[in-house]
């Protein structure tokens, strides 16, 4: 009846994974009798879980992302400390825990974490500043944020429920296999990772045909924002890769459920397969997370320097090369697994070509800054930050792609060091700085400027005590995903790195402080004007937060850095341009079926995971009805009347007179 | 001049904990693989810090001398392209990226693990099989074989034949040098070669499993003769590895102390290679290492 | 107005000649609103193209998951750990058969499709359900050729070559059934809907699903079958 699930399954034994699931329903339960309490269901319902903005939708990705990213955090205090306490003796989590905790901190931390924050700034952002309503498919958005938190939930189940893989991020076989590891662990971990697959999948071919085929008129390829590239690059290689993944956990799947031998250890099965195809994967995957990170930064740049992005073409060009040869050098990620040195040497130097888009992109960055005025908000920050950390882990990830180098440290804590200095450095960096920077476009109000910085000093100073010792510790030898230490010269570097974690706490807790006071605080903190930073593309030129609709019009833009143009226009002339004829405008209808779809999808996940066959089938045919009742409807769009579209803009140009006058009593614009 | 005194006693600090990292480790190499290893790493890296210093000092004093207070900075709104910067800008990567390039390509043929060590020496055969958790040594030649414990002569090149009998493991012995897979029904080959008498650690660089941390194994580089009276008193004690042993021993354990066998089957590192005795079982619910949870009815290898 | 459902080509000839110079912005006043390509300068594209571009994109995406399991036969292919090997095992006869019935499928597939540009109904149903009748003997043919191995005892758990073997052939046929449920469907809401925009949208993605699934099998029975059955 209920397969392989039984009351063996809840961790009533282990006291950690016990506690901590008490916790977390019961901040659950509370979060939800809160809502309930106060009655904020329909609103709810009506306006975010059933929303196909993708301005909402880009909204609850970064929530998502938000969160799981401090789950990931504690995943991750709990493995600096147990190793720190554990030189010579076993620490205080056991083999099978540990292991647990490091793969769901590396599964949590790139598929719950980056990911949906990366596609949660694609998703408010490509619209806006493409000058266009909406993604190619709306509805598709909400199914693509449903099926991502559907993964998310099912992970954080296995908390409670069962247990979760002990493999590492990407389970390798044949130790993933049903001989190695017979639990529910790894299935957890394939169910959840495939269904929020195929959402980052729909997303970006949503994204890629958004760019290509929707953006207002007059923006030709070439005026796009820097942002808007990146995303769209980004998009392209989810396109190219995702099935690649998709692929693979099937086969694994198929191998675990059903004793077939794609990657067994017998019978014709072939590991070495599952490590190439899921590189294949793995390797563009970083950079899928990294373009827009790139982007962001591009934005940042131009926007706090005063000046547009210097050698614009040259950016475009290293981002496109960026994505084409980002898949072409998974190997190195097994150089060891002696393919011998002619394959080895390619991968090699095609992995340090790399290394010729992002440097050609620093430098760009660099000379946007020549010749302006730069600000240090709170976003410069973070990108300064962003300049120096993610250069060194850039010159660590030149040495791993030379083979005899990577000999030495393949595995080790310095490879660790590495990714998390580009990721962290890179990625996180990005999204910490774009938070700061479109945080107010989106919600109407600014983060509190103080705390922020602190928060900065604390993350990057925290960040370096904290991963820099894991450099020494990688020449000295030491191996990763140790669940306890027998060389006693580590120790002194484990207690250094566990400090790092302390100063990183502090930097964590900042920023959710810095998050609850600004909304404390948000009157004092109000942008009323739009345009906070004095910013150079069309996102600056709706109001904050912006009509459901974006643009009452849509803009007709006439050269690069579309917004910047208008405003000087705008500043010159002392006056907005004329009151355009306001038309209705067609939107499309809210829809429960990305809910609904992913209900069924993470009930069909459980029941695979626990073996539950009669419940996988229902939850199947649910989900097909679910999508052909959807399919059957008869109303697709509705009609914003031409009174509201009016009534929306004119209050628009009016904040916008105001600005206008603020703007030419400054020397702001030469 | 006492902040001065200070800073000198800092720098010196660091540099004494920077060189405390060199010891034991990859930096601190035993034989010509690990000093060749080591000398690409470190070449390579001075390489890069050329260009990323430079880099690092030029965006930093970038953002400082252009900063919105300093009135003295020029203000070039407009300006954002230069067909010289850019050449520059390219150039560098390219350059930089072709020399290392060249690192790759002479470093890669040069430090191949299946090539053998230019040697006037016969390497030493020892045959490698991974287990969880735990390391099988067996020296053919000598007809003995060890657990968790690897003892070779010091300035006789070694020809390792490795092969896992479980999962993906890698053998690294980081004073030695290159690491490579042990994979199953596949063999890596490895040279490695101890200069002087030492003693060291060995470990595995891939995850396995529950008691993976507990895979080190230690490495003594002997003088000749000490090894020879080594080999003896290994084949004077101790039990023989035959299959009903191998067996025993495939079956998965943890903390395994090191201990050697007198004699080992014929062609046993071949059956293994060749998975005629088939890999480990896995957990098994008699021998389960996990704290008692379920064990998968569903498919198996 | 671009509802005719005609191709793209005759709508961008209407367009070059009532807007030469490619405005093509939303009119501010003027009235005349000239619809964009979503090609450069010119605005958003028509929603068709917008569905039947997307579409494009995710059949790409689908042949690189295609890929994977061809790149996974193509390295397991000899790995038959003592089974039957793939010569053993293909039937070029009834290959020949299932071929025929999916490649006929597809032309009745696109015989549909012109009877949905003419807007009729009656003969875009019957060419759907000779589409589906076909396709669903090519599933048969094939849920029988499994059968009879399995029979033999030559499963996909007997060896890797077996398991890329079937899974490459079998995540076709699933295609193939998914698609038969999507016809299906199909034909019940165009009977019952008509030809409204989004269902003649539907139904040219659904053409060009149907005809990447023949790509696909034209790619399984070269590398598959017909190399195989010469080993």
């Amino acid at each position: 009846m209920f397969g392989k699930l039984d009351w063996s399954a809840v961790p009533f034994s282990q006291p950690i994974p016990l506690i901590t699931s008490i916790i977390v329903i019961l901040v659950v339960l509370g979060v939800l009798g809160l809502v309930t309490a106060k009655g904020w269901w329909p609103y709810l319902w009506r306006e975010w879980i059933t929303t196909v903005d993708h301005k909402r939708i880009g909204i609850m990705y970064c929530l998502l992302g938000v969160v799981m990213l401090i789950r990931g955090f504690a995943d991750a205090i709990m493995m600096r400390t147990q190793q720190a306490a554990a030189i010579g003796g076993p620490g205080y989590l056991p083999p099978e825990h540990y292991n647990q905790i490091f793969s769901a901190h590396g599964t949590i931390m790139i598929f719950f974490g980056a990911m949906p924050l990366v596609i949660g700034f694609m998703n408010f952002l490509v619209p806006l500043q493409l000058g266009v309503r909406d993604v190619a498919f709306p509805t598709f958005n909400s199914v693509s944020f449903w099926l991502t938190a559907s993964g998310a939930l099912l992970v954080n189940v296995s908390l409670f429920i069962g247990e979760f893989a002990r493999t590492g991020w990407l389970p390798y076989p044949p130790l993933s296999e049903a001989t190695y590891s017979p639990g529910v662990g790894v299935d957890y971990y394939l169910w959840a990772v495939q269904i929020s697959g195929v959402g980052t999948l729909v997303t970006g071919i949503n994204f890629v045909t958004t760019v290509l085929k929707m953006r207002c008129p007059g923006m030709s390829y070439m005026r796009m924002p820097m942002f808007t590239w990146t995303a769209f690059a980004s998009s392209l290689i989810i396109v190219a890769v995702f099935p690649i993944l998709t692929a693979t956990l099937a086969m694994l799947t198929l191998d675990r459920y059903v004793g077939w031998h794609y990657f067994t250890n017998t019978a014709g099965g072939n590991p070495m397969m599952f490590m190439n195809l899921i590189w294949a994967w793995g390797h563009p995957e970083v950079y899928i997370l990294v373009l827009p990170s790139f982007g962001i930064f591009s934005e940042i740049f131009s926007t706090f320097s005063g000046k547009p992005l210097f050698g614009y073409r040259s950016m475009v060009a290293a981002t496109l090369f960026i994505c084409i040869v980002s898949m072409m050098v998974w190997l190195h990620h097994f150089f060891t697994m002696g393919a011998g040195p002619a394959v080895n040497t390619f991968f090699g130097v095609a992995s340090s070509v790399i290394a010729v888009g992002t440097g050609v992109k620093i430098y760009n960055w660099v000379f946007t800054m020549y010749g302006g005025r730069v600000r240090f908000e709170v976003p410069m920050l973070w990108s300064m930050g962003f300049i120096f950390t993610f250069i060194i882990g850039g010159l660590t990830g030149v040495l791993l792609a030379v083979p005899p180098a990577d000999f030495l440290v393949h595995n080790s804590m310095f490879l660790v060091a590495h990714f998390h200095n580009v990721i962290v450095g890179g990625v996180v960096f990005a999204l910490f700085a774009g938070l700061e920077f479109w945080f107010p476009k989106a919600f109407g109000f600014r983060l509190h400027a103080g705390l922020g910085k602190a928060a900065f000093w604390f993350a990057f100073i925290g960040f370096w005590v904290t991963f820099a010792p894991l450099y020494i510790l990688g020449l000295m030898g030491m191996t990763r995903r140790l669940q306890h230490v027998i060389v006693p010269a580590w120790g002194f570097w484990l207690y250094v790195s566990v400090a790092g974690v302390a100063i990183l706490i502090v930097g964590v807790i900042l920023q959710v402080a810095q998050l609850v006071v600004s909304i404390r605080d948000r009157e004092k903190l109000r942008d009323v004007t739009g345009d906070l930073w004095d910013g150079r593309s069309l996102e600056w030129a709706t109001p904050s937060p912006p009509p459901f609709f974006n643009f009452a019009v849509l803009p007709n833009v006439e050269g690069e850095e579309p917004y910047w143009g208008i405003k000087l226009r705008a500043v010159e002339t002392q006056q907005l341009s004329p009151e355009p004829k306001y038309e209705p405008i067609e939107m499309p209808v809210n829809s429960p079926v990305g809910f609904y779809t992913a209900f069924f999808a993470t009930v069909f996940g459980f029941a695979m995971i626990w073996y539950i066959w009669w419940l996988a089938i229902v939850a199947l045919v649910a989900a097909y009805a679910g999508f052909a009742w959807f399919a059957w409807r008869d109303v697709h769009e509705f009609e914003v009347p031409v009174e509201e579209v009016a009534r929306v803009d004119r209050a628009r140009r009016a904040a916008r007179e105001v600005f206008l006058t603020q703007l030419s009593r400054q020397e702001v614009l030469p | 001049m006492l902040s001065r005194v200070r800073l000198k006693l800092v720098v010196l600090a660091a540099a004494a904990l920077g060189l405390s990292a060199c010891q034991g480790g990859v930096l601190d190499p035993l034989g010509p693989v690990g000093s060749d290893d080591a000398t690409i790493l470190i070449d390579a890296t001075v390489i890069m810090l050329a260009i990323v210093i430079p880099t690092i000092l030029l965006a930093f004093w970038m953002a400082w001398h252009y900063r919105a207070s300093n009135s003295k900075a020029e203000y070039l709104p407009y300006w954002s392209y230069s067909g010289r910067i850019e050449a520059v800008v390219w150039s560098i990567p390219i350059l930089t990226i072709m020399f290392i390039g060249g690192v790759i390509w002479i470093g890669s043929y040069k430090l191949d693990p299946f090539k053998p060590l230019p040697s006037k020496k016969t390497p030493l055969e020892v045959q490698v099989v991974s287990l969880d958790w735990k390391w099988l040594f067996i020296y053919p030649k000598e007809g003995i074989a060890t657990v968790n414990q690897l003892v070779v002569p010091a300035g006789t090149p070694v020809h390792f034949s490795i092969t896992s009998a479980s999962v993906f493991n890698v053998f690294f012995v980081p004073r030695l040098g290159s690491m490579i897979y042990a994979m199953p029904g596949m063999v890596s080959q490895l040279y490695l070669q101890a200069d002087r008498p030492a003693v060291m650690f060995g470990q595995s660089s891939h995850f396995s499993g529950d008691g993976f941390s507990d895979m080190q194994f230690q490495v003594r580089s002997v003088p000749d003769a000490q090894f020879g009276a080594w080999v003896q008193s290994a084949k004077a004690t101790g039990m023989a590895l035959d299959r009903a042993a191998y067996t025993r021993l495939a079956r998965q354990s943890q903390n395994v102390k090191p201990y050697s066998y007198a004699s080992v089957a014929p062609k046993l590192f071949d059956a293994v290679a060749m998975q005629q005795i088939p890999p480990g079982p896995g957990p098994e619910p008699g021998n389960s290492s996990h704290a008692g949870r379920e064990v998968s009815r569903g498919g198996h290898d | 107005m671009s509802d005719m459902g005609l191709p793209a080509s005759v709508g961008a000839i209407r367009r070059v000649r009532e807007d030469p110079h490619r405005l093509g912005y939303r009119a501010h006043g003027s009235g005349e609103d000239v619809e964009g390509t979503g090609h450069g300068t010119t605005g958003p594209a028509h929603k068709r193209i917008i569905v039947g571009y997307g579409f494009w994109i995710f059949l790409l995406s689908d042949i690189v998951m295609f890929s994977c399991f061809f790149a996974a036969f193509a390295v397991q292919r000899g790995a038959t750990a003592g089974g039957p090997s793939i010569g053993e095992i293909v039937d070029i006869r009834r290959v020949g058969f299932e071929t025929a019935a999916l490649l006929l499928s597809s032309y009745t597939c696109m015989l549909s499709f012109a009877a949905t540009n003419k807007r009729n109904l009656l003969w875009t149903q019957i060419f759907l359900f000779v589409t589906g009748l076909l396709g669903l003997i090519f599933v048969l043919l094939e849920l029988q050729e499994f059968i009879e191995l399995a029979g033999k005892g030559i499963t996909p758990q007997r060896s890797g070559m077996l398991t890329s073997f079937f899974g490459l052939v079998g995540l076709h046929g699933l295609h193939v059934t998914l698609g038969g449920v999507w016809l299906a469907t199909m034909m019940a809401q165009v009977q019952i809907k008509g030809f409204r925009r989004e269902i003649v949208h539907r139904l040219i993605c659904f053409n060009l699903f149907w005809h990447a699934l023949d790509i696909v099998w034209i790619g399984i029975f070269t590398i598959v079958y017909l190399m195989g059955s010469g080993a």
